[in-house]
């Protein structure tokens, strides 16, 4: 495949991200502060986005499994998912997050198992997103194009 | 190299002050951009301690939730021990409420996290006009 193929599959993979929610503004955001000075800032940022959330998300599971959970030990947790997840852009995740703080505070505990299936589901969805993308990226790197950056609003 | 758009051979430094591992990268990444001098800690405790040892600071980025010392705390601590560094409290919490008292602790500005370069610049602005 030509560069030019590659990179017009790239920009549309990236359009239907944002098209489809699983990015927001933030992501782009991160995008421009890469440059030849740190060219792995975003996969590194994600990769950080990555690991924390594996470690909430089966904090969540312990917590939630319990007899007697504190509804403040959940939401804690969920709020630092938001907070991560709305720092990389994962604007579903942190949609997820949102409501899962509202059950928390209304302590449906049924709705809060529901969001944590959704937010397990989501965080899977975005990850191999991601990843896609970042392969893409690697391939027109290979063959010696650039990545276009551009925004989607 | 000084902060954009400054006539200065001293470079500014900026103290980011946050346990989110995710935003110590970006922040530090942006101020770097703004040719700033970065340092990070993880905690406000670690912050003022960095002070008291004789370290200073042209802008600290305060996160507000912290273990050990909280950004309000810190922030206290920072102006009672004679800090007149720009401190912007950085948060992810937006009730009113909060934020007041944030403020109140003495912020210069507090801004919704996470900062962007377009919050950064401004920031960067307001920091260049006091020292005029």
């Amino acid at each position: 495949m030509e560069v030019v193929q590659m990179q017009r599959r790239f920009a549309e993979y990236t359009a239907s991200l944002f098209r489809e929610g699983f990015l927001d503004a933030q992501f782009t955001q991160l995008q421009q502060l890469q440059d030849e000075t740190n060219p792995d800032f975003v996969e590194e940022v994600v990769s950080l986005f990555f690991e924390d959330s594996e470690k909430l998300v089966n904090n969540l599971a312990k917590t939630l499994d319990q007899q007697n959970f504190d509804y403040k030990k959940v939401d804690a947790l969920v709020h630092q998912l938001k907070g991560s997840s709305a720092s990389i852009g994962a604007q579903r995740v942190k949609n997820v997050c949102v409501a899962f703080r509202q059950f928390c505070e209304d302590q449906n505990v049924e709705a809060c198992l529901g969001c944590l299936q959704q937010v397990k589901q989501e965080c899977f969805l975005v990850k191999n997103k991601l990843e896609t993308l970042f392969r893409m990226e690697q391939q027109i790197v290979a063959a010696g194009g650039s990545i276009p950056v551009m925004e989607y609003n | 190299m000084a902060a954009n758009g400054v006539e200065n051979t001293k470079q500014m430094s900026a103290l980011i002050v946050d346990d989110d591992t995710i935003i110590q990268k970006i922040h530090k990444v942006i101020m770097t951009k703004l040719g700033f001098k970065t340092q990070v800690v993880e905690n406000g405790k670690k912050a003022v301690d960095l002070h008291t040892s004789g370290c200073s600071f042209d802008v600290i980025l305060m996160d507000m939730e912290m273990p050990v010392m909280n950004g309000l705390e810190a922030t206290k601590e920072l102006r009672a021990i004679g800090v007149e560094a720009m401190i912007v409290g950085v948060t992810a919490r937006s009730s009113e409420t909060e934020k007041q008292a944030f403020m109140e602790a003495g912020l210069n500005e507090c801004i919704a996290k996470p900062l962007n370069m377009e919050k950064a610049k401004s920031l960067v602005k307001k920091l260049n006009k006091e020292d005029n």
